[in-house]
């Protein structure tokens, strides 16, 4: 089976549902195959826990949640002390350097660097923080292309922001590699 | 010659179900003379009410008529009338069923400020339940639930109209039987969310208990405490003691909800 | 032409395919988890012409609803448990006063305000039982965002057919979850409206059963004149407490659907040939079973699913059938076993029902249903 499961975790306002809706929607509607985006949430708006999960898969997917996670975003330590143990074998955890300082440890390859500064320093807003992570997300787990992962990005953000966005995912998209290689 | 209320009646519908006494009746004569002062098109016009003696109006009249659930004719008329701008929708009921259990919507209805008019007959009572306190319920008087005297405060329906956004308001009296049809006229005319109050009285169930001894007596006591607006300009707080204003106690021009909305469609329609 | 394809949360399918099956009026309340679809009607209704409305409560909106259908609208209101509890008077409302409406309730957990953003499927019995009285119940429960999309036009449909209330509850996972949805085009799934008057004014009667067990429904303000009341009523619309017509009036209220159960009840039959340990299920619980049969099927384990699609009226006839045939059936659902005891009804004893039974907020996984099937092979 070819089911993929992800899970993009860490605190409300971080962007993360966002970043999970777009990995998702570049997987069904760009790249052809199937995809369902959930999530979880408490009452905050901003701060408290945030979890999005994304299923994909060629073929139709029934359980929309994570069974067993094969890669791991985790944007704060809370989040990583909390899912890195249903990571699979082999699976992939993505951290904030800055953020989680205490590396969960497990049969599964850790990448780190510092997403919220890079989206700060490098990119020049925090706010795409999200998007710097989720272009990290895209190049680590291969579940769609880097042009249809942007097109999904540009399809999604308000058009003032196009090229901003599209620097942020380019920037998570090299740091990734250059940190996993 | 004397006026025709049958062709506003429905044929087959009478006799009502009101007391001999009841002010009601009043009212609804009251009504029927305004809607042909301004010719209003029955089948044009929605009348929607509540639960409660005076919600059971609508059934009488030969229009398009609604008799909603308990205090919830102000959020059916709202749905009527924004679905049908054009259609002229009248309220009625009582006290106890547009300030109580419909309160919410009341209050709602005026600061939405939709251009309806509610007819409020307001007898100090729950009369179909057997005489009950109400909102409207002066303290200190008795009901079947307040054996002691009402230790409860009551509200001041216009004031609560005003205060809540209502763009008219008015009151008469079951009494002064020939203001009811020129304050409801004035209502209707008016574009936006009108009130119009009418202290009535209910014998059976209020009268009874609260010693008067004949509807005479409450119609009585009706004349006298009720002063115009105009008249009380002249007399002093002493004179004005007890006494109750009546006439057309407050008019604004604002915007309307249905023009507001009509407002929205079209900034969405040239988007 | 390619079709047109969108990334959806389940409310904002349920908004859109309202606005296909020609809803021109919304009346609501902000809800968790709910919200979304008054948000999208706030943006899309104006832009036809319709109407959004934000009234002061839940029971307002589903009064200006109830109003609004009578002067002509298709109407829909969104809400979750605690509203759903609030809105539960004037639902009875349109059920005696034969006033079509949707209502779309995402089942979040309860009682009371419970946990407004954890999933749930304890309002199952609400819609059947949630308002005073004998009335007709139709409950459709969506497993997806393009179920969710298709079963609010069928909503509206059969709203409108049998002319009553009926209910959309999807549980808070597909409500709230993104799939891809296609969109059909237009005329491509049939749209229908209440049968209109075919007499002249003076002739009509709201209630008249001479047109059959549902009458047509005139709007207000179209030239009609008559009178609607929550109170029994006569074939005219007043009011009556005359015992041989409240009797009959009730009676055909409720067999307007009972009778035209086959017309209403849908449902999904997986892998149900050869089985002899069947799931019930329905809504995203039904996602974990359709996993876990395939799952136990790759251990050879003969397992199907009976995926309840309308909960109301139930699928009597279809689970009566299958109880003769398999060794037990498994119903997983987010309540303490409201359609368990449904099942068991149905089941008449023939075949054992085990129960799993979740309110904690989290999804039943795959696994748990797995490890039940064991237990009944």
């Amino acid at each position: 089976m070819s089911r993929y499961e992800l899970r993009f975790s860490g605190a409300g306002g971080q962007g993360l549902i966002t970043a999970g809706i777009i990995m998702a929607k570049a997987a069904s509607i760009y790249e052809g195959k199937q995809a369902v985006q959930s999530q979880s949430y408490g009452p905050e708006a901003r701060g408290g826990a945030s979890k999005s999960e994304v299923i994909i898969s060629d073929g139709p997917i029934d359980y929309p949640k994570v069974t067993q996670c094969d890669a791991l975003l985790a944007m704060t330590q809370e989040a990583a002390n909390k899912y890195s143990h249903d990571l699979k074998e082999g699976g992939v955890l993505l951290i904030d350097s800055d953020l989680v300082v205490k590396i969960p440890e497990g049969n599964f390859k850790t990448v780190s660097f510092p997403i919220i500064n890079t989206a700060k320093n490098d990119v020049g807003r925090e706010i795409v923080a999200n998007i710097v992570a989720l272009g990290a997300m895209v190049a680590l787990t291969g579940q769609v292309s880097r042009e249809n992962a942007e097109k999904a990005v540009l399809s999604s953000v308000p058009e003032a922001f196009l090229e901003l966005n599209k620097k942020a995912f380019s920037m998570g998209y090299e740091k990734a590699l250059a940190a996993s290689a | 010659m004397a006026f025709d209320y049958d062709k506003y009646i429905r044929p087959g519908k009478l006799p009502h179900i009101w007391c001999p006494g009841c002010g009601h009746g009043i009212v609804m004569k009251g009504l029927i003379r305004a809607m042909d002062t301004l010719g209003l098109k029955k089948e044009n016009t929605a009348i929607v009410s509540g639960i409660g003696c005076a919600s059971r109006l609508p059934g009488y009249i030969d229009c398009c008529t609604l008799h909603t659930a308990h205090g919830r004719a102000a959020a059916f008329a709202t749905g009527v009338k924004l679905a049908k701008p054009e259609m002229n929708v009248i309220l009625c009921g009582g006290d106890g069923d547009g300030t109580a259990i419909g309160g919410n919507h009341f209050i709602h209805a005026c600061r939405r400020n939709i251009d309806m008019t509610y007819i409020i007959m307001n007898n100090y009572i729950y009369g179909m339940t057997g005489g009950q306190f109400s909102p409207a319920t002066p303290t200190g008087h008795k009901a079947s639930t307040t054996p002691y005297g009402n230790p409860d405060p009551c509200f001041d329906i216009a004031k609560l109209a005003i205060g809540a956004g209502a763009t008219f308001v008015a009151r008469g009296t079951a009494f002064h039987a020939n203001q009811i049809d020129k304050l409801i006229v004035e209502a209707i005319q008016h574009k936006g969310f009108s009130v119009v109050e009418i202290l009535d009285d209910c014998p059976t169930t209020y009268g009874r208990r609260n010693k008067y001894k004949s509807v005479i007596e409450m119609m009585n006591r009706l004349k006298e405490v009720a002063v115009p607006v105009k008249a009380a300009e002249k007399m002093t707080a002493e004179q004005l003691q007890g006494k109750i204003l009546t006439g057309v106690l407050y008019k604004e021009e604002k915007p309307e909800y249905t023009a507001e909305y009509a407002k929205v469609i079209e900034r969405a329609q040239a988007k | 032409m390619s079709k047109k394809v969108a990334f959806l949360q389940g409310n904002e399918a349920a908004a859109h395919g309202a606005l296909y099956a020609g809803c021109n009026f919304f009346g609501g309340y902000p809800i968790t988890p709910s919200t979304e679809v008054a948000e999208v009607m706030s943006v899309e209704l104006p832009k036809i012409g319709g109407k959004f409305v934000q009234m002061e409560d839940e029971i307002g909106a589903m009064a200006a609803i109830l109003g609004a259908s009578l002067a002509g609208s298709k109407v829909l209101t969104s809400t979750s448990g605690p509203g759903l509890s609030l809105k539960q008077e004037l639902i009875g409302y349109g059920c005696i006063a034969e006033i079509p409406c949707v209502v779309y309730n995402v089942m979040r957990g309860g009682p009371s305000t419970g946990m407004p953003t954890g999933p749930s499927q304890s309002d199952v019995m609400a819609a059947k039982w949630g308002t005073h009285g004998d009335h007709p119940a139709i409950c459709l429960v969506p497993a997806s965002v393009q179920e969710t999309y298709e079963e609010v036009i069928r909503a509206f449909n059969l709203s409108e057919k049998y002319r009553t209330p009926v209910m959309v509850m999807p549980d808070e996972i597909v409500a709230h979850m993104r799939e891809r949805i296609v969109f059909p085009e237009q005329g491509e799934v049939e749209v229908v409206s209440r049968k209109s008057p075919s007499v002249s004014p003076e002739q009509y009667k709201p209630y008249d059963t001479s047109f059959g067990d549902v009458p047509p429904l005139a709007s207000f303000g179209s030239g009609y004149k008559f009178h609607v009341t929550g109170l029994n009523k006569m074939q005219d619309g007043f009011p009556t407490t005359k015992a041989e017509i409240v009797q009959a009036e009730e009676e055909r209220q409720v067999r307007k659907v009972e009778a035209n159960a086959d017309d209403i009840v849908t449902f999904e039959e997986y892998q149900l040939d050869d089985a002899d340990v069947v799931v019930i299920a329905y809504g995203s619980t039904s996602r974990s079973a359709r996993y876990a049969v395939n799952a136990a099927r790759e251990q050879g384990l003969k397992a199907g699913m009976f995926r309840i699609k309308t909960f109301w009226p139930f699928p009597d006839k279809q689970i009566k059938a299958l109880a003769g045939k398999v060794k037990g059936f498994i119903v997983p659902e987010m309540n303490l076993g409201m359609c368990a005891n449904e099942v068991e009804r149905c089941a008449q004893g023939k075949a054992p029902i085990h129960g799993i039974f979740r309110v904690d907020g989290e999804p039943i996984n795959p696994d748990q249903i797995l490890d039940k099937m064991k237990e009944v092979k």
